[in-house]
């Protein structure tokens, strides 16, 4: 058997180990596996209505996605995506609230895209900053930068932003669908946003392969060292990554608010978690922008599918993430053991004699 | 307890670090190794003292065959070494270092282990106290620590591996005494180095070893040159390179002094002019790094200036330094020079500091044809970096400098190639020269430091010295290389 | 409010933080992060809380907390140690991971009354004033917390064991040169470091805040990882980290109802731009523009802080994170 057919083997192998843990919690919890296939794919794609849902639940987790493929291939981890995301929103809110009655709905709709992205950027510069120039780990940084923001959204919420007469944290007051996304008609999701965050991925995926910028990105994630004393400049390099993740995740923001399906306003949360999802797709798609379209439908067709059983079944809604979280631990997993086992096979090799006269090493 | 080394091989991928080496050494002798960098001396010492195991051949002592897994099981049959780059604890009390690994009870009995640290310290007339954190000692200082904890654990055979690298004089003069004393109660003493001198001042036997191979054995005393000749190899008269008329001064040096936790060079003056080329010589981490990392920009010097061309660069960053036509190349190929991964194509587009957005994949694939022409690569442009030999890796980061260099700054640029690539990548070399650039190279091969450079910068434990290629011998630049010529 | 219920009340709800602390410092001793931590808290604490309400007694439901634990360090330590997969990686997925797996399997548990570990004051001693009610009227956890404390202390500074973990941290290759089996022990150092944060995961159910609902404490596990940076790997500078943060948010409850007009959120959040804020501090005077800064300064000023400032620093052991490889 080749090399190609073992990996895919191996792969495959993590898919299904995921899939046969997800069934025995499943089972664990009183639900019938092949219900819960049912129930998720009726869920996903059982109506217009549902696609609609997974689409625009693919957007934001597509453009963070994209921004992602950026910094990891730097070698950075941008746990602080999140907290990217809901900057985004709240900038965007903050700016429509500003512009809206001021200015013709389209040219608000731009700024308010602009702010989302100033938002999300400004938030990941400083996790850079914080990593560049503080040394504090940008997974902390990010971290804290997450809870931060989440804490901000509750205050705007409840305060200066909140609803006239109620204190919840239902949200700000909803825009008018004029400032909404138009959508397709008779189908709930806007192709604007699903035009952003595909071009997003394209560009995205153009920088990576075609660019010297890309190309920069990628010597520094493999080796740092080397990159450097090759005449790369390191730190301007690392920001800018940042800086662009930020600017996408800000934008999903900015689609979380004004999107045609969007709930229209600011609400705690509002990120629900699509930058962790992102962070998934791209470990599970290996830094293969290709591979991040289709994997990223998935898990967003996984989220959305989910619901149906949660409602159905009563179950807590995490069940679509813990699915998604299975199979990428799984595949995380054997593809390590896959290399792992590729390093045997190759330290068996080298103890053959040697072909090159070399002095030998101390 | 006698020690001796049947056929020892050890490969590492096709690095022959120990080529079948047979050595004996009698209890109650102190018995020199001594070799250059890349001869196998750390490795089959390593073998020894159960660090690494070895690929072939066999290990007895006092006559019985012993298998050692692991350095720990490697004391505990009273084989004991001191390694070149301490292997203790900084962090922890000296105390604390002396006790981790030895065998006992849950709860270490600290106050008899003080006694003990005392009583042997004052016996080779070592000053160590216990409760200082081991990172404020000195590294001969850790060397004391280290050779009574081994004798504690009861050490019959003891190695040291290159012991007096960075140590003072007066400590110097301590250990020697100390192992004096130990070989006169009939341990067996196993002395590393590179140094002349002191190889023939402390010991009773020597043999060298070169390539990985005995290159020798001789009964102390014995004259130097004798010595020198089994390390160094025969003195091959060569062709000394073509005069190349020297420029303008492209790189001057005022009281530079760098360090590092090891080694300091002090006020080290020097002036380079366009088309000469100097060659570092010297011991690893005898300052020669560190130097050619100053006048790069990698390393900030402590006291004195790099000036460019007139121009003075001290303190500016790397990127300055690349910008004003300097170029380093790095000893690590792999770790800090290519980047694994990466195919020729990319390395070529990567260093190619093109101002475009989009990277012209097809011409760069062009000119990494190219390159692989010129530089004699046996690669295509689509090769990852990693699946390249070593020399071909070397011929492709020589392949990526940009032209019309002032300086080019390399760390050992021939090493692991055969004679042919060696001459090509001189030739190429060569004519940089005449066009100008100046070189500065580090490197362990004398003859090669003999035959390239015009001047040679001799290194040994931070003391620089400048010497004439063309009047120098062989011999004469070993003697310098082991410590012997400068002035205490 | 009365300083020694205050300290006790902070003695009464630091048993989960501590337990965590403690834990995630002897893995990070070894070697190994296992950023999992806080999910991991979230299902230890389900799962403590499931078996406990199963059989009614909250003693399997601790061993069983200890033993999830244990299994979720275990995977970290297995991709890890022997697959060679980036820590951060596998220790980010298990985190979202145990976290949703603590939520779906915790469904059925929300809100439903369980056993809790009753409050025993130790006789005749918690009639002591001030420190008797400070440290003897409290509940079994705490007083288990407390003897942790001490026990991982003397182990890493007192025994031979705990003394090569110390190594093991600085110096792997030093340590193998004495005869740790480097892999091995960081294996069991993950494993037990794995059990102690489920320890923590039940006295959260189990006592500090009973029962079973979600989001109960999310974003505790960040804080711990932190507090264990900011303790130098040192577990009494840990423990007095995780005291110290107990004590804060304690008293942020209490400013919160002294001060209606600040907003509820800016309290829960405090934590972490101060989690931020300490990292910042002990890891700062490696950076360049700060020792330029401080040679700006009038030297005795410059003095004071540089002192200030090393004080704080920390360390990390030099093994954390790398997995070396044998020839």
């Amino acid at each position: 058997m080749d090399r190609q057919t073992q990996d895919w083997l191996l792969r495959l192998m993590g898919v299904g180990l995921a899939l046969l843990l997800s069934a025995l919690i499943l089972l664990a919890l009183g639900v019938s596996p092949l219900e819960a296939v049912v129930l998720l794919f009726h869920g996903a794609l059982g109506t217009p209505g549902d696609l609609a849902a997974v689409l625009t639940a693919w957007v934001p987790v597509l453009l963070c996605s994209a921004g992602l493929l950026l910094t990891y291939s730097s070698g950075l981890w941008n746990i602080g995506i999140e907290g990217q995301i809901v900057m985004g929103a709240v900038f965007t809110t903050g700016m429509l609230r500003l512009v809206q009655d001021l200015l013709p709905p389209p040219l608000a709709l731009v700024l308010g895209a602009l702010a989302g992205l100033v938002g999300g950027t400004l938030w990941a510069v400083l996790a850079g900053l914080l990593r560049l120039y503080g040394n504090v780990s940008e997974i902390f940084g990010g971290l804290g930068l997450n809870f931060v923001a989440g804490s901000l959204v509750v205050y705007l919420v409840t305060g200066p932003w909140s609803r006239p007469g109620t204190g919840t944290t239902s949200g700000t007051i909803p825009f008018p669908p004029s400032l909404w996304l138009p959508a397709f008609p008779g189908f709930a999701v806007s192709p604007v946003e699903l035009a952003l965050a595909l071009v997003a991925l394209v560009l995205v995926g153009i920088a990576l392969r075609g660019t010297h910028f890309g190309l920069r990105l990628k010597a520094i994630g493999k080796n740092l060292r080397s990159a450097f004393l090759l005449g790369v400049p390191v730190n301007r390099y690392l920001l800018a990554a940042f800086a662009l993740c930020g600017a996408l995740a800000g934008l999903a923001g900015w689609i979380l608010v004004v999107g045609a399906s969007a709930r229209h306003n600011l609400f705690p949360l509002i990120s629900s978690g699509y930058g962790f999802l992102a962070i998934l797709v791209v470990l599970l798609a290996n830094l293969n922008a290709l591979w991040v379209l289709p994997i990223s439908f998935f898990f967003a067709a996984i989220s959305m599918g989910s619901l149906e059983l949660v409602y159905e079944r009563q179950l807590d809604s995490a069940v679509g993430s813990a699915i998604q979280g299975l199979l990428v631990l799984s595949v995380l997993l054997t593809q390590g053991l896959q290399r792992r086992l590729l390093e045997k096979r190759a330290g068996r090799e080298k103890a053959r004699p040697p072909t090159e006269e070399e002095p030998a090493a101390d | 307890m006698k020690v001796e080394l049947r056929e020892i091989y050890k490969y590492f991928g096709p690095v022959r670090a120990n080529d079948g080496i047979s050595l004996s050494v009698e209890p109650g002798t102190i018995h020199g190794l001594l070799g250059e960098n890349g001869a196998g001396k750390s490795t089959l010492m390593k073998v020894l003292s159960g660090y690494l195991s070895a690929d072939r051949g066999e290990i007895l002592l006092d006559g019985r065959p012993v298998r050692f897994s692991s350095p720990a099981q490697a004391i505990a049959r009273g084989v004991g070494m001191l390694h070149q780059d301490p292997l203790d604890f900084p962090a922890l009390t000296v105390l604390d270092n002396f006790l981790l690994g030895s065998p006992g009870s849950l709860f270490p009995n600290r106050a008899r282990a003080r006694r003990e640290l005392e009583r042997l310290a004052a016996r080779f007339d070592f000053h160590l106290d216990p409760q200082t954190p081991l990172s404020a000692l000195s590294i001969g200082e850790r060397q004391q620590l280290e050779i009574l904890r081994l004798l504690w654990l009861g050490a019959q055979v003891l190695i040291l591996d290159e012991p007096t690298t960075a140590i003072s004089a007066q400590q110097k003069e301590k250990l020697f005494a100390a192992l004096r004393r130990l070989a006169e109660q009939g341990r067996t003493v196993i002395f590393v180095s590179h140094k002349l001198q002191e190889v023939e001042e402390l010991c009773d036997r020597v043999t060298v070893l070169a390539r990985g191979r005995v290159a020798g054995e001789a009964e102390m005393p014995c004259p130097t040159a004798c010595l020198v000749e089994m390390m160094f190899g025969q003195a091959v008269p060569q062709g000394k390179r073509p005069a190349v008329p020297l420029g303008e001064v492209v790189l001057a040096l005022e009281g530079l002094t760098v360090s590092d936790w090891r080694v300091e060079v002090r006020g080290l003056s020097l002036e380079v002019r366009a088309g000469e080329v100097i060659g570092l010589a010297g011991l690893e981490g005898s300052g020669q790094r560190l130097v050619l990392q100053a006048c790069a920009g990698l390393r900030r010097p402590d006291a004195g200036r790099v000036l460019l061309a007139g121009k003075d660069m001290t303190g500016r960053p790397y990127e300055h330094f690349l910008a004003s036509g300097v170029a380093y190349m790095p000893a690590g190929r792999l770790e800090e020079g290519l980047i694994a991964g990466m195919t020729l194509t990319e390395h070529v587009a990567l260093a190619g500091r093109d101002r475009a957005f989009l990277v012209d994949w097809k011409a760069a694939a062009e000119e990494a044809a190219r390159r692989i022409q010129k530089f004699n690569i046996k690669g295509r442009p689509e090769t990852p970096v990693e699946e390249l030999s070593g020399g071909n890796q070397q011929r492709t980061l020589l392949g990526l400098l940009p032209p019309g260099l002032k300086v080019l700054l390399m760390e050992h640029p021939t090493r692991g190639l055969d004679l042919e690539s060696t001459e090509y990548i001189w030739g190429l070399l060569q004519k940089r020269t005449e066009e100008g650039t100046a070189i500065l190279f580090t490197s362990a091969d004398l003859d090669e430091l003999l035959d390239r450079s015009d001047r040679l910068l001799v290194f040994c434990a931070g003391r620089t010295q400048l010497l004439e290629a063309r009047r120098t011998s062989v011999q004469q630049l070993g003697e310098r290389i082991g410590g012997k010529g400068f002035d205490r | 409010m009365d300083l020694t219920i205050f300290l006790a009340s902070v003695l009464a709800a630091a048993p989960p933080v501590l337990f965590a602390v403690l834990g995630e410092t002897i893995t990070e001793k070894a070697g190994v992060i296992n950023l999992s931590l806080d999910g991991t808290i979230l299902l230890t604490a389900m799962a403590g809380f499931a078996v406990a309400l199963h059989t009614g007694s909250v003693v399997p439901g601790i061993l069983a907390a200890m033993l999830v634990g244990a299994l979720v360090a275990g995977i970290v330590a297995l991709a890890s140690l022997t697959l060679r997969l980036p820590q951060v990686a596998t220790g980010f997925v298990l985190t979202l991971l145990t976290r949703d797996l603590a939520y779906v399997l915790g469904n059925p548990y929300v809100r439903v009354p369980g056993p809790q570990v009753p409050h025993t004051p130790v006789p005749l001693l918690a009639e002591w004033p001030v420190v008797g009610k400070i440290l003897f009227d409290q509940d079994p956890l705490v007083y288990l917390s407390l003897v942790a404390i001490v026990l991982v202390w003397v182990f890493m500074f007192k025994t031979r064991p705990g003394l090569m973990l110390q190594g093991l941290g600085e110096q792997p290759a030093a340590a193998y040169a004495r005869g740790a089996e480097v892999v091995r022990m960081r294996y069991l150092y993950t494993l037990l470091g794995g059990a102690l944060v489920g320890l923590g995961g039940a006295a959260f159910s189990l006592l500090v805040a009973p029962g079973w609902a979600r989001q109960k404490f999310e974003g505790i596990g960040w804080i711990a990882l932190a507090i264990v940076i900011f303790g130098n790997w040192h577990p009494l500078r840990a423990a007095l980290g995780a005291y110290l943060f107990v004590a804060l948010q304690t008293l942020a409850t209490t400013l919160q109802s002294a001060m209606p007009d600040v907003p509820t959120q800016v309290f829960p959040t405090l934590p972490f731009p101060l989690m931020i804020l300490t990292l910042l501090l002990v890891t700062v005077s490696g950076a360049d523009w700060m020792n330029r800064l401080l040679a700006r300064l009038p030297p005795g000023l410059r003095r004071v802080l540089s002192r200030t400032i090393q004080m704080l620093q920390t360390v990390p052991p030099a093994g954390l994170g790398k997995v070396p490889r044998r020839e």
